[in-house]
């Protein structure tokens, strides 16, 4: 039976793992293939890299840390950040990532999602979406949310976006609620409960994780693939064995 | 330190294979045409992308027609194994003929999510010195929208939905539909048995 995802997201800067408010007072966590070891150790299930400073900087992910980290770990790993074409993309593939996500550019040419499918297949091409609920109740997508200064909100309709996203060619879909992003009070649970009927491809939930019950709702009242986490894990607040023991208590199926 | 011939078939990710081979101790050496696999004692097939494209390239750098004649140990991963098959379903190509039936899309359902990704267990069928100590309920990652039918070929599943081939091997030739670079215990289990593999 396929089990659920637990994936812990790690933000790169400059080669390094850092944690805090995008932008603003980063903690440095440490070295980058030191923490993949310790979560593929821990049972992490895929790791997601997210390098921060690569669309800001206007240049593409840096490509030594991805073979790094390939050559060391043996669970799959997303790499996100600054990939605005098929050769961006390949080249960080080549490098020994398993998928590659791509949000803002894609949210500015629909088109690019169709090209990453064509030229490298449909199960490695990831669609991030940030989204926030706008004061008229509707769901709407957020762009160039790496950097609070520079956010911007093209006006889409997050619902809209995911279905075009998939009609487009994604494989999986990363929704990221934002309103619910570092409060760790719970995946939003209602917004992922819009989504998932509309999306027929594998959901990752993100943002709002701070307890293990907040898992669980998201495996058993929303039906998501995977759980995406990053300031629980790092902090120690939540360890992923006893996570998943946890879960397997919910009779969630989960990989040892 | 056994050398292994990567076919480099047009898929961007053959890096993390190649990595994971050094880490069970073989030389990994990427080959693009079909002149490179002469003096490789083994040879690996992996893929990530479409059948027909792939299908195309193998027939344009000669692999489609040395590979069948070839006289070595073959391990196709994902793509690369449901190459190894009469045709595909995806792009509706004939593929490379080594092992009978016919690759098809997977079937979504309500709640059944296609493609098929994450870790799933696996159901051992057959027994074989490739799949040695990779027993049933063994986790392993899949990644992939097509699939292989369960034949006399088969040696372990995999159900999503409807249940198909998991690790299949006939003769020297052997393929894995999940990914063994990524399948931590399992995969590096069957990448040691596919290198020590002496198909009779």
């Amino acid at each position: 039976m396929l089990s659920r995802r637990i994936i812990p997201c790690l933000d790169v800067r400059d080669g390094r793992v850092v944690k805090g408010m995008r932008f603003r007072d980063h903690v440095d966590m440490g070295n980058i293939e030191e923490l993949a070891l310790r979560y593929r150790d821990a049972g992490a299930d895929e790791l997601v890299f997210y390098d921060i400073t690569a669309s800001p900087e206007g240049r593409s992910v840096a490509r030594d840390w991805v073979e790094r980290v390939a050559r060391l770990i043996d669970i799959p790993f997303c790499v996100a950040g600054g990939i605005r074409s098929v050769e961006d993309a390949r080249a960080v593939l080549r490098a020994g990532a398993d998928k590659i996500s791509i949000n803002t550019p894609a949210l500015e040419r629909p088109a690019l999602v169709s090209e990453l499918a064509d030229a490298l297949g449909v199960q490695c091409v990831v669609v991030g979406i940030d989204s926030v609920r706008d004061d008229d109740g509707q769901w709407r997508v957020r762009s160039h949310t790496g950097n609070a200064n520079a956010m911007r909100a093209p006006g889409r309709r997050t619902l809209d976006w995911l279905v075009e996203a998939q009609r487009l060619g994604a494989g999986e879909i990363v929704l990221n609620c934002m309103g619910s992003d570092g409060v760790r009070g719970g995946y939003d649970l209602e917004q992922l409960q819009a989504v998932r009927p509309l999306c027929a491809v594998p959901l990752v939930a993100s943002g709002g994780a701070g307890a293990m019950a907040h898992f669980a709702d998201a495996f058993i009242e929303a039906d998501v693939d995977a759980a995406l986490a990053a300031g629980v894990f790092h902090s120690g607040a939540i360890a992923i064995p006893q996570l998943k023991q946890y879960l397997r208590g919910q009779a969630i199926e989960v990989r040892p | 330190m056994t050398d292994v011939a990567v076919i480099d078939a047009g898929g961007a990710n053959f890096g993390s294979v190649c990595y994971a081979l050094e880490r069970h101790g073989a030389r990994p050496r990427i080959v693009r045409d079909a002149d490179g696999l002469a003096d490789a004692p083994r040879v690996l097939l992996p893929g990530v992308g479409a059948a027909g494209p792939a299908m195309t390239l193998l027939r344009e750098r000669g692999f489609a027609e040395v590979l069948p004649a070839l006289r070595k140990p073959l391990l196709g991963i994902c793509l690369g194994m449901q190459l190894l098959f009469d045709s595909s379903e995806e792009g509706d190509v004939a593929c490379l003929g080594l092992l009978p039936g016919r690759v098809r899309k997977l079937v979504g359902g309500p709640a059944l999510r296609v493609p098929h990704i994450g870790w799933n267990t696996l159901e051992q069928v057959a027994a074989s010195p490739l799949a040695e100590g990779i027993g049933s309920g063994e986790h392993a990652y899949f990644v992939h929208g097509y699939a292989a039918p369960v034949t006399g070929d088969c040696v372990a599943a995999c159900t999503h939905g409807q249940r198909f081939a998991a690790v299949v091997a006939r003769g020297r030739i052997a393929g894995a539909q999940f990914h063994p670079e990524r399948s931590s215990v399992s995969g590096a289990r069957l990448l040691r048995n596919f290198l020590q593999w002496k198909p009779s």
